[in-house]
Parts: structure tokens; C-alpha cells; sequence
């Protein structure tokens, strides 16, 4: 996935002189996560740079450069560190096409690694994305897999919109099944066939992961593999839905399943209160109420700050998630 | 003026003087004669130690230019400011009038800060980025915005170009490269630095100009622009605008620096303090920065030192906070007058032609007015179609905005 990324990067830099990547760590270093490995040293460092520490600042020189005919990607080197640059994300970057009536926009990308499973405790865990679907303006991505990775990056930076891309970290080297022993790698999976040339994955898009009648389970970032484990054990046949983009989002892939299967069960590692699983909930009640067999259950992380050593008692495992399927069937 | 005698365990600032009080600045102890002006393409940083503390100034007491800083501009060319002035003030006080009989939600005046914007600006390029606060309208009279456009604004009439979507003064002005000016104070000051990032990539002669108060120099934003403009020295000219007010808190309390200008001095940035109510001052400082930022070197952080001599805005008393005869003893004087005495004592200038150039503004400005109520006032309308709060949210419009759009226009939208 790590690839994906630098690919994704790496494809946009060749074709399109606008684009410019910079951040904390990512030009000569190539990242903490080495998502922007060898990009300076093909591209210059004046494509590919480093910047001082300060988010603030670098969301407020991504909104200069966009506004003036760039295509910046900047990152934000954990989702957690995101805030100082929350004022220039939520009220000028995401509103500037709005507030000058059109006359000037600002089409960044941010990418942020984001999400728990790393031992990173309360600020290298979080995974912030409903900070962000709350505000008009901004689309909101949050890949799963290689291949989604590099192909919504791509088309965020591609899109005339700013775009938020949360890429989960405990992901980068491979999928994570739940199981913190287990430390599978992307080989031979299938999501992991990543061509090196251009290609996208629509914003707005969901992706259906596995196809089942008994229960909907939709899941975005790290879950969407937690939430396979979870339908493994639950013994139950689900359609595992990888909603993919956030905003905005692909309502009816999900309609149709929770039609289909009359029981829906929403995962994701956020807080539960206001969590983006309650918009889900939302939706699924207002448009699939007659066909409900089984109330909407969510499976979250916990309303607590992340946990350092406890982890994995944290954050939604292939258990909670299997009673939860359990559940929505037997009720 | 200090507070080291206060006794309370925290020293909190206060301003200077209070209401109740009589306020009484020292007079100038600067004169044009104080300050070299560096060669700005060889000046280094620590060069100007002394311009960060003094105060650079051209028009002197006595309303003669003269001195190293005095610029190359004619007499012609300051009519020319000296029009823009009067026309800002005038239109002000019209939006004022406008705003006291319910035809304006809101409006914020420059009044005693004209020479600001309309100065600098004039020291530009036409290529150059304007990245305003509210408090810096002037900037579009001399990029040739039409009135009637900024009064339909100001109104949130039909014919808006921002579509009634922001408070008045909240101006956008792409045609010339006015940026949209934006409510939280300070935001822009980081994302000018961006904006000239931009251009020096591109490779193109283009400088941005920045304006932050000195109550929002306090903000995040400030430092971030100072520090990134020190590190990737991108064509940009930062200015603080201390006018000693940020509504009720006193500068004193925004910077416990000695000067606004001196702060710039730690990020390796040329620092200038110039007197906000000269004229020809702000012309020279700002064409200084030009020249600088055009041959590569980067950034110059300046503090126009002037004084807001009107409330903060249209719902601000300032005789709450500070001596209602504040801003009549501010040795600065009031920046349309000394332009108007110089150019009156070099015999550029007289009494009776300031009186219809008054005049004639004044008919221009009524016009304008007339013409721009004709799309709409605040408490008759027409106001945009309500379809502008779904448009250019996004760059098309999302299924979950249609649908809450169509939703609007079911329960009786327009």
C-alpha cells in the first residue's frame, strides 16, 4: 500500500507540473511511512519537499498554492496532529469557492495516515474522519487497500474539490485481520495487483467486498478487513461493503444491500457518539425502514480517548463484530 | 503606559487610556530625515534593526517629502491616491448612513487607515495578489473595481458576486486579483505566503501583498507566515497593520515586543515600521519590498503604524473603551489631510479643488448607491435565488446536496 501511494504520487508528479507534495518528512527522508520514498530525488526538491512542523502552516500554504493554479498534496504526517490546521481546513480551504462566489477555489489534497493497530496510542491512533464529513465543502476519502489507495489518490488530486484522504496506517504494510499476532503482508492479495500507470477509483464509489444475503456490513479503512475476520466467525453470509469514499458517499450501494438483507451492522474505529456510523444508521433507517428485519447496530471504537497497551480491547475486533452479525440475526 | 506597578500576581496590560480619561500621545519624535533607505537588493536582514524600531516617514510636520525614503512618484500620480482616499471615505460614510437606516446588515469604515491599502497597492504590479482583510477595501479603486458592484455586495443584492453568501466588506474581486477577504482574522496572512509559493514555482513576476491586524498578529497564522517566509523566502510582503485597536483590546495586549516590526527581525526577515498615515511612506516601503521580492530575496515584514480612528465596526462603540478624543490627538494626523496639505503646498493642489473633488465624489458615490439599490436593498430585496446556498459548494453538486436542495424548493424556495 506504501507503493500504491508513492505510485499514485509518483504518476501525478510526471504528468502534471502543478502538482507539488510536500509535508513533514517527506522529501529527502521519503516519509515516516515511505509513502513519498524517491519522489525528491526524481523530482526535485522543489516538486517534493520537506516543510517546518506546523500543520497550520502548511494547510494555510497548500489554500495560497491551490488558489493560484496549483494542485498541492500535502501531508499531514498523522491524522492525530491534523487540528492546528483544522481553522484553514474547515473554514477557508473547504469554503473558499463557496464565500467568493466561485471566483476562486482551491483544489488540495490532503493525505493523513490515520487509525489504530500500531501501538501508537491516544496521538498516533485516531481516526478523526467525522471531523471532517461535517464540513461542507470538502470531500472525504478513506482508502482500504492498495489498489484503492493509489486510485482515490488519484482521483483526489485529480478533482476540482479539496480532498481529505485517510489512508490507514496499520494497513500500509498489509491487511489487518484483527488478530495483533498475525502480521500478514499484501502478497497475493488481490487488492494488491496495483498497475504502475495511472488509474482511478471514483470518489463516491463504495466497493462491495465480499457478497452474502443474510446481513449488510459496511466498514471503511482497517475495519473493512477486521470486518471480513468478523463475518468469517459470525458464520453468517454478509455483503461486506468498503465504503470507500465518505463525501460524499455511495448511498445507494448501501440501500440496495440493506434492501437485499434486511440487516445492517456499521463498523468503524472512531468514538461511537457522532461517530460517521450514526449518518449510516441515519440513512438506513430513512431509506430502508420497511425492509428492516433487525435494528442498525454500530460497532465502534470506544467514547474514550485511544488506549496505548490496551489496544486491542479498543478498538472493534472480528468478535465484536461477529456478535454484532449474530445479533442483527437473531433478532 | 506600563503596567509594572499593577498588583495583581499576573501582569495583564491595560490600554493607555481609558474613557473618562484625556489621551495624549508624545508628539512625533521621528522625522523623514531619521532613516536611510538600504539598497534593497544588497540590505540584509539585521540591516534594518533601526527601521524595525524608528519610523520610517516621508511627509514631515511641516507637509514637505523629503528625505532618503521619499519616492519616485509625481504629483499627478498622488492626485491620483489622493482621489482614491476621498472616494473611500466618502463611499464609508455613505455605507454607514446606509447601514444606521437598516439598508446594511453590517459595514466596517477605514476611516483614518485610507492611505493603507490605496498606497500600497499603488506601489504594485497589476499582476501582483492582493490578499486584503476588511480592513483594506481601498485596494479595489485602484484596481478599477466598479462602485456599484462593491455596493451590491455590501447589500447581498441580486447582483452580489458573492451571492449574499458573506457579511458586507467581505469583498472577492478576481478581475483584480483582490482575494476574497474572509472573516477569521489572520488566515491569510499564512496563505499569502502559499499564493507567492505559487508564483515563484511558476516562475512568474508576480509579488502577493498581505495585511494582518495587530490584534490577529497574536494568531497562529502570523508566526506560520513569518516562518515559512523566512524558510522558503517566497515574493511576498507582509504587513501588520497596527491601528491599536483590535475592537476593545489595545495592541499592548496583542505583542509584548517592543515593536510589531522588530518580531519579524528573529525569522531572519527584513523588518520596516512606517508611519500609516503617510501617503507617500507606504508608497516607498511598499515599493521597496516590490523591488526585494521581485529579484528573489523574499519576504519584508512591515508594521504600518496608524490608528483606527472609527469604531470596529458598525456594531462597536468605541467610547465604551477608550477617550472619544483618542483619534483627534493621534500625532499622526489623518492621512487624506497631510496628502491634501502637501499637494496644496507644492501648489499641486488648492482648497477649492479638494472641495469639488469632495463634491463630485460625493455625486458619484450617490449614483452609485442609487444604481445598486435598483437590484435589491436589505429590507425589500430581491436577495439571491436561495439555489446559491446549494451552488459552488462543491465544483458540481453532489447527490446529497441535490437532494436537500430539492428539498428546499419542495417546502417553497425560490
Amino acid at each position: 500500500m506504501v507503493q500504491a501511494v508513492n505510485s499514485a504520487l509518483d504518476n501525478m508528479l510526471s504528468m502534471d507540473e502543478d502538482v507539488l507534495v510536500f509535508g513533514e518528512d517527506v522529501g529527502y527522508f521519503g516519509g515516516v511511512f515511505r509513502t513519498t520514498d524517491g519522489l525528491q530525488e526524481k523530482h526535485g526538491a522543489h516538486r517534493v519537499f520537506d516543510t517546518p512542523l506546523s500543520e497550520g502552516g502548511i494547510a494555510a500554504i497548500a489554500f495560497g498554492m491551490g488558489l493560484n493554479g496549483l494542485k498541492p498534496v500535502c501531508e499531514i504526517q498523522f491524522a492525530d496532529y491534523i487540528f492546528p490546521a483544522y481553522d484553514q481546513i474547515v473554514n477557508e480551504i473547504a469554503k473558499l469557492r463557496h464565500r467568493s462566489g466561485g471566483e476562486f477555489w482551491t483544489p488540495i489534497t490532503i493525505r493523513t495516515p490515520a487509525g489504530g493497530g500500531i501501538r501508537g496510542g491516544h496521538h498516533h491512533s485516531q481516526s478523526p474522519e467525522s471531523q471532517f464529513t461535517h464540513t461542507p465543502g470538502l470531500k472525504v476519502v478513506y482508502s482500504s487497500t492498495p489498489y484503492n489507495a493509489k486510485g482515490l489518490l488519484i482521483s483526489a488530486i485529480e478533482s476540482e474539490d479539496p480532498v481529505i484522504v485517510f489512508e490507514p496506517k496499520r494497513c500500509y504494510r498489509g491487511p489487518f485481520y484483527g488478530d495483533p499476532h498475525k502480521v500478514p503482508t499484501w502478497s497475493g492479495h488481490a487488492e494488491a495487483e496495483v498497475p504502475d500507470v495511472h488509474y482511478t477509483v471514483p470518489i463516491g464509489e463504495a466497493r462491495l467486498v465480499t457478497e452474502g444475503n443474510d446481513c449488510t456490513v459496511i466498514a471503511w479503512g482497517t475495519m473493512v478487513h477486521v470486518c471480513e475476520e468478523g463475518i468469517r466467525q459470525s458464520g453468517a453470509s454478509c455483503d461486506l461493503i468498503d465504503l470507500q469514499s465518505l463525501i460524499p458517499w455511495d448511498r445507494e450501494a448501501v440501500v440496495r444491500s440493506v434492501k437485499k438483507t434486511g440487516r445492517c451492522v456499521i463498523v468503524h474505529e472512531a468514538p461511537k457518539t457522532s461517530g460517521y456510523g450514526a449518518e449510516m444508521a441515519a440513512s438506513v433507517q430513512e431509506r430502508c425502514f420497511w425492509s428492516l428485519e433487525a435494528p442498525v447496530t454500530r460497532v465502534t471504537g470506544w467514547d474514550t480517548p485511544f488506549p496505548h497497551t490496551t489496544e486491542w480491547d479498543y478498538m472493534p475486533s472480528p468478535q465484536r463484530i461477529a456478535e454484532a452479525i449474530r445479533g442483527t440475526l437473531e433478532g | 503606559m506600563n503596567n509594572d506597578g499593577c498588583e495583581t500576581p499576573i501582569r495583564v496590560p491595560s490600554a493607555p487610556f481609558r474613557p473618562g480619561e484625556s489621551a495624549s500621545f508624545e508628539e512625533w519624535s521621528y522625522s523623514p530625515s531619521d532613516l536611510m533607505k538600504p539598497d534593497p537588493l544588497s540590505c540584509e536582514p539585521k540591516d534594518t534593526i533601526p527601521h524595525s524600531t524608528g519610523l520610517i516617514r516621508v511627509l514631515g510636520d511641516d507637509d514637505s517629502r523629503s528625505g532618503d525614503w521619499d519616492p519616485d512618484i509625481s504629483d499627478s500620480d498622488l492626485l491620483i491616491g489622493l482621489e482614491h482616499m476621498v472616494r473611500l471615505r466618502i463611499f464609508d460614510d455613505r455605507m454607514m448612513k446606509m447601514q444606521r437606516t437598516g439598508k446594511l446588515s453590517f459595514y466596517m469604515r477605514s476611516l483614518g487607515e485610507e492611505a493603507v491599502a490605496i498606497a500600497q497597492t499603488m506601489a504594485l504590479e497589476d499582476q501582483d495578489w492582493i490578499f486584503p482583510t476588511y480592513r483594506q477595501p481601498g485596494a479595489q479603486f485602484v484596481r478599477g473595481r466598479d462602485m456599484v458592484s462593491m455596493i451590491c455586495h455590501c447589500i447581498g443584492n441580486v447582483e452580489d458576486n458573492v451571492k449574499g453568501r458573506q457579511m458586507p466588506v467581505h469583498y472577492t474581486y478576481r478581475e483584480g486579483r483582490y482575494i476574497s477577504v474572509s472573516s477569521p482574522v489572520g488566515t491569510q496572512f499564512s496563505q499569502a505566503v502559499g499564493v507567492a509559493m505559487a508564483s515563484a514555482y511558476k516562475g512568474l513576476d508576480e509579488v502577493t501583498i498581505t495585511w494582518i491586524g495587530d490584534g490577529a498578529s497574536a494568531e497562529g497564522d502570523y508566526h506560520y507566515a513569518l516562518n515559512f517566509a523566512s524558510v522558503f523566502r517566497p515574493p511576498v510582503i507582509l504587513n501588520v497593520v497596527n491601528n491599536q485597536w483590535a475592537i476593545s483590546t489595545h495592541a499592548n495586549l496583542a505583542s509584548g515586543s517592543s515593536t510589531f516590526a522588530d518580531r519579524g527581525l528573529a525569522y531572519d526577515v527584513p523588518c520596516l515600521r512606517v508611519d500609516g498615515n503617510d501617503f507617500l511612506a507606504l508608497y516607498s516601503v511598499t515599493d521597496w519590498a516590490r523591488k526585494r521580492a521581485s529579484a528573489g530575496l523574499g519576504a519584508t515584514h512591515i508594521e504600518v503604524l496608524t490608528y483606527r480612528a472609527g469604531a470596529h465596526s458598525s456594531s462597536d462603540d468605541p467610547t465604551r473603551y477608550r477617550p472619544s478624543d483618542e483619534p483627534d490627538v493621534w500625532p499622526g494626523g489623518d492621512p487624506i489631510h497631510r496628502l491634501r496639505d502637501h499637494l496644496i503646498s507644492v501648489g499641486a493642489w488648492t482648497e477649492e479643488k479638494h472641495k469639488d473633488l469632495e463634491d463630485r465624489i460625493d455625486s458619484e458615490v450617490m449614483a452609485a448607491y442609487k444604481e445598486a439599490v435598483k437590484f435589491g436593498d436589505l429590507a425589500q430585496g430581491p436577495y439571491p435565488s436561495s439555489d446559491t446556498i446549494f451552488t459552488e459548494v462543491y465544483s458540481d453538486v453532489p447527490w446529497h446536496l441535490q437532494e436537500q436542495w430539492d428539498e428546499m424548493n419542495r417546502l417553497g424556495g425560490d
